[in-house]
């Protein structure tokens, strides 16, 4: 049961969004702009970051519905993502990832930790300021998101047919915020 | 030296909105909305959840710029006295209860009990004050991540603070204030 009354009986963050929607349309917003609009990181290497972060976190609704969103965009790749979550360093993903992965690791745990070897690892396998741009701030995003949600002990669904959805709607839609109007 | 090449003569997350204005109209979009609100939290007391979760986390430049915003409001001495120990200052006991809650979403989501839900719902919290406090404290896990995982940096002169705080408070709020 949610800490608050939320007045309605969906799960997660959307259950928040629509509880206060004046900063759930702006939590989507940011979500749109860092996971799906213009970026050198593919939409799907992005929703892995998060995944991979939610679950350094234990959020477990958000690493289970970015986990699907991540794996409907990878298509044939999808099982790649079950892997990173299992151990990242030996998974078929490219050293770039990985050391970006490394970096999102340590803003997860304290972001002071990134150190100047981190990022000269980073660019050594080709990574450009963006690339390290955007994965702190997802990997920071995330940081919020998963305490938001477990911070007001939200509706966590336990089903895999509901997160194979939501990945479905994530990935074919992006992020819009929820409305009382369905 | 920040980690990417940034302006450095901005500091903390003024350089990063600088670096990528993208992100940065939903995230000030999100500090107005959250912080510049008298409904239910002050505008004082929200900034001072944002001024001890931001200790909390060691980040120097967002612990200043929101310290000095929220000594702005509530005085100085109230904010030194939070940041060293909040069960000993003179706040109101039902913000002693929504600071205990923000310092275990610091600490992670799952860390926040029903004991101290209760608790802050006997001291008068309210759902929306009880949600605004989470939210608070899980936003500025993000910004000081942000802020100290790219490197950033942050003056020591605390009259800079004080400068750019009366200045979001009588001006520009976070919406329109611009990085430069």
């Amino acid at each position: 049961m949610p800490h608050i009354d939320l007045a309605n009986d969906v799960p997660g963050i959307r259950s928040l969004a629509l509880f206060r929607p004046d900063t759930g349309k702006e939590l989507y917003r940011l979500a749109q702009v860092l996971l799906r609009d213009d970026s050198p990181l593919s939409q799907a290497d992005r929703e892995l970051i998060a995944t991979f972060v939610s679950s350094k976190n234990e959020c477990a609704f958000c690493t289970q519905s970015h986990a699907a969103a991540a794996k409907y965009l990878y298509h044939n790749d999808a099982s790649l993502v079950d892997l990173v979550l299992a151990d990242y360093q030996n998974a078929p993903i490219s050293d770039k990832l990985k050391s970006l992965l490394t970096i999102a690791e340590k803003v997860q745990k304290d972001a002071r930790l990134v150190s100047n070897e981190d990022i000269a690892n980073a660019r050594s396998h080709g990574a450009n300021d963006r690339d390290i741009h955007d994965t702190v701030l997802i990997s920071a995003t995330f940081c919020m998101f998963n305490r938001y949600v477990d911070g007001l002990a939200t509706l966590t669904p336990t089903d895999a047919q509901t997160y194979k959805d939501m990945g479905v709607r994530m990935g074919e839609l992006g992020y819009n915020p929820p409305s009382n109007n369905g | 030296m920040a980690h990417i090449k940034i302006n450095e003569e901005l500091p903390g997350i003024r350089s990063l909105m600088d670096f990528r204005p993208e992100t940065a109209a939903p995230l000030n979009a999100l500090a107005e909305v959250l912080l510049r609100n008298n409904e239910g939290l002050t505008m004082g007391e929200r900034e001072l959840i944002a001024t001890y979760v931001s200790s909390l986390n060691d980040c120097t430049f967002c612990q200043n710029i929101h310290g000095a915003v929220a000594a702005y409001y509530l005085g100085n001495e109230t904010v030194v006295k939070v940041k060293e120990k909040f069960e000993h200052s003179t706040i109101s006991n039902k913000m002693k209860a929504l600071l205990q809650i923000a310092t275990n979403v610091q600490l992670g989501g799952k860390y926040v009990t029903e004991n101290d839900i209760t608790n802050a719902k006997n001291e008068g919290a309210s759902d929306i004050e009880i949600h605004d406090t989470v939210l608070i404290s899980a936003a500025f896990c993000m910004f000081n991540r942000y802020v100290d995982g790219l490197g950033t940096h942050a003056p020591d002169d605390p009259e800079m603070y004080r400068f750019r705080a009366k200045k979001i408070v009588e001006e520009t709020g976070y919406t329109h204030s611009s990085p430069k």
